[in-house]
């Protein structure tokens, strides 16, 4: 296996805060890799940077070609769930239509919301509008695919859908990137987990693990603060 | 501007109670300053104070019923709708005797005899030697007088195009330079457009033939006797002959017309039938419909110019570099920080010397121009107004800085700007009333015409007021749908 992404002594800044402080992190093919930490960890954030959306002001990024699904979702507002699909295919690895549609009528099926392929963005469900746009990522093939938060719109039924999905996802040889602050999620669904706080990375490894046996105090805490929440 | 201040202040005045007395001890007499030497103008030496035959009749009126002369500016064009109001007592600036004004006012008799003739550049004096030898080609005017009728006439009789100007001095302007072919209006005004502009020619035989009269309030026919009297007067004892003699205007017609009208001993105002309002409307109503079209087309054409500029403007705005921005930014407080107005002048007028634009290019340019500053500020705030998460996502998907903005960012402001860009094509629609100063006779213009015509303003400007409406009203309907169908989701 080799690897889709490698990051070594990543480091930001913004104004006179320390947001990353040296982190590293590896991705393999077939691996669903989740990072996990305390609001403010910098776990968006070195999504961002992966994807080329935040320059870093140290270290070194080697990704392979990204895919992004946003917490939001960001789909396209003024285009229908199969127009964004074909959007990028179309134009910018100049696929024709019928090629795009097709790929992209295949994806949406297969994410299980080939019924709304006409509807817009603002139709759309929270669950189905990440699955369009977990479809819109994957148009152009990305061997990378990072995710934020991706079960933050989602119930718990469908929760477990998209974990399956992940896991089909990475059957097929990509590397998977997820932010998420929920243990069961990751636990059930992660290949690994990194735990991030204070802006390095604290304690890694496989997920029944880490979070059953938490070494570090922040993953503790991290612990502590879901459960609270969840009650 | 003298005179502007003249008029507010004379507006203002008129606004205050007037003192209750028997007799007055003013007489407001209304008149327009613009038309100028020899009827009304700014004397040269003293701004302040006026000089022109009408202004020495207006004096002698005042000195014999008692009374001080006090000027009062009222636009040419107003001066009929301004004696109804009351504005002034006495209104006389070269007005001409026709029937719809002696149906609507108290009109009084005749007190100079014109003829209506045509001035042609020196060039085409043999060309162009009367109406039936103009036909295809533009022949200007003033708007609302005999001259006017009389093209319109030509119009159907002669294919010729009449120009209908709201002044006395840019028909023979642009006829130096070449913008319409020849100009009809009285021998008074051609003989100072000839000694003001060289390189004219006046044919002298008369088209037609007209008076000036003066005009007051309808029921005041008290004081319209007073001055029927007084001008009897002034015409047998060679007053007036002697103020016609110093402004130069002094010739053979006078004194038969002097003659008549002591042999006819009658009123000056011998009610006339009043032109039949919905005959009038009928005969009105297929120009009203072409201004109509004209104001639309010109709207619509200057609005496509303001869009495609304006969202240029804007995305230099936002993508541009300093100098870019700089240079877009100076241009649109220039353009919004300045009355169309005198951009509208200046382009047809200020430009004349360089390019000489048609009439209806200058107006769609001017309007074009004004509008692409305002519709450039809702492009801008509407580009930067899409969701920075959107412009994120197109960049990861490879798009282009160009692709984001033509497939993704574009079309998103697009429909954030479409309320306000309706509104603007409303108020656009309004404003190409305007260009009615550039010659383009629209809806507004027209109504104008038909006003002065029949002498009230209340069909003309209902009419006017639901063809403007009729074209307003469904564009809110459609941008109201259209937005309905885009509506984003709020963020």
């Amino acid at each position: 296996m080799t690897n889709a992404l490698t990051v070594r002594g990543l480091r930001l800044t913004r104004g006179s805060r320390e947001i990353l402080k040296g982190v590293d992190l590896q991705a393999r093919e077939g691996e669903v890799v989740a990072l996990m930490g305390l609001s403010g960890s910098g776990k968006t954030t070195i999504l961002r940077v992966i994807a080329g959306l935040e320059p870093a002001d140290g270290g070194d990024v080697q990704a392979a070609k990204v895919g992004m699904v946003f917490q939001f979702h960001y789909l396209f507002e003024h285009l229908s769930a199969i127009d964004n699909v074909t959007l990028a295919p179309m134009q910018v690895q100049k696929v024709s239509r019928r090629e795009a549609e097709d790929r992209a009528k295949a994806l949406l099926d297969q994410l299980g919301v080939g019924h709304r392929a006409h509807a817009l963005p603002r139709e759309l469900s929270g669950g189905e509008a990440q699955r369009v746009a977990i479809a819109r990522a994957l148009a152009v093939d990305p061997p990378l695919l990072l995710l934020d938060e991706p079960t933050a719109s989602l119930d718990p039924a469908r929760r477990h859908d998209l974990g399956d999905a992940l896991h089909a996802l990475a059957a097929t040889g990509r590397a998977l990137v997820m932010t998420s602050h929920d243990a069961d999620f990751v636990r059930d669904h992660a290949t690994r987990v990194v735990v991030l706080a204070d802006g390095r990375v604290v304690e890694e490894g496989d997920p029944h693990q880490v979070l059953g046996h938490p070494q570090h105090p922040a993953t503790r805490e991290l612990l502590q603060v879901e459960r609270a929440r969840r009650r | 501007m003298l005179f502007r201040l003249l008029v507010i202040s004379a507006a203002a005045a008129s606004l205050l109670p007037a003192p209750a007395m028997a007799q007055p001890q003013v007489l407001r007499w209304g008149g327009d300053a613009e038309g100028g030497a020899p009827f009304v103008e700014a004397d040269p030496s003293d701004p302040s104070k006026l000089t022109g035959f009408d202004v020495e009749i207006a004096e002698l009126i005042a000195r014999k019923l008692g009374r001080t002369p006090q000027f009062l500016q009222v636009q040419f064009t107003s001066l009929d709708q301004s004696a109804r109001r009351g504005d002034f007592d006495i209104g006389l600036s070269g007005i001409e005797d026709i029937p719809a004004r002696r149906a609507s006012l108290a009109a009084s008799i005749p007190y100079y005899e014109f003829r209506e003739v045509m001035t042609v550049r020196d060039g085409d004096r043999d060309r162009y030697r009367s109406l039936a030898d103009l036909r295809g080609r533009k022949v200007a005017t003033l708007g609302g007088t005999i001259a006017y009728d009389l093209l319109l006439e030509a119009e159907r009789s002669h294919g010729l195009t009449a120009v209908s100007y709201d002044d006395d001095v840019h028909p023979y302007s642009d006829l130096l330079l070449g913008r319409v072919d020849a100009v009809v209006l009285d021998n008074v005004l051609a003989d100072r457009a000839m000694r003001r502009n060289p390189g004219l020619a006046t044919h002298a035989d008369a088209l037609a033939t007209g008076h000036y009269i003066i005009i007051t309030a309808p029921e005041n026919t008290q004081l319209r006797d007073q001055v029927d009297a007084i001008l009897r007067e002034a015409m047998r004892d060679g007053t007036l002959e002697a103020i016609f003699r110093k402004w130069n205007v002094w010739n053979d017609d006078q004194p038969r017309l002097f003659a008549r009208v002591a042999e006819s001993g009658q009123s000056g105002s011998e009610p006339v039938a009043s032109p039949a309002i919905s005959s009038a409307t009928m005969r009105y109503l297929p120009s009203l419909l072409r201004a109509a079209i004209v104001t639309l087309v010109l709207s619509c054409l200057a609005m496509a110019l303001a869009v495609a500029l304006g969202m240029s403007i804007a995305i230099g705005r936002v993508y541009g570099g300093p100098i870019i921005r700089l240079v877009l930014t100076v241009y649109v407080e220039v353009m919004r920080g300045t009355p169309v107005l005198l951009q509208l002048f200046v382009i047809y007028y200020g430009l004349a010397a360089v390019i000489r634009l048609p009439a209806f290019i200058a107006a769609l340019l001017g309007l074009g121009l004004n509008y692409a500053a305002y519709e450039s500020e809702i492009y801008r705030s509407a580009l930067e107004a899409v969701p920075r998460g959107q412009l994120d996502a197109a960049r990861i998907l490879g798009f282009s800085r160009g692709q984001t903005l033509r497939l993704i960012r574009a079309p998103q402001a697009f429909r954030l700007a479409l309320a306000p860009m309706t509104n603007d094509f409303v108020a656009l629609l309004k404003d190409s009333s305007l260009v009615s100063m550039l010659t383009v006779v629209e809806l507004t213009k027209q109504t104008q015409i038909f006003a002065t015509n029949i002498g009230s303003w209340v069909v003309p400007g209902l009419l006017c007021a639901v063809l403007y409406l009729a074209m307003s009203l469904p564009l809110g309907h459609l941008a109201r749908r259209l937005e309905a169908r885009w509506r984003l989701p709020t963020p």
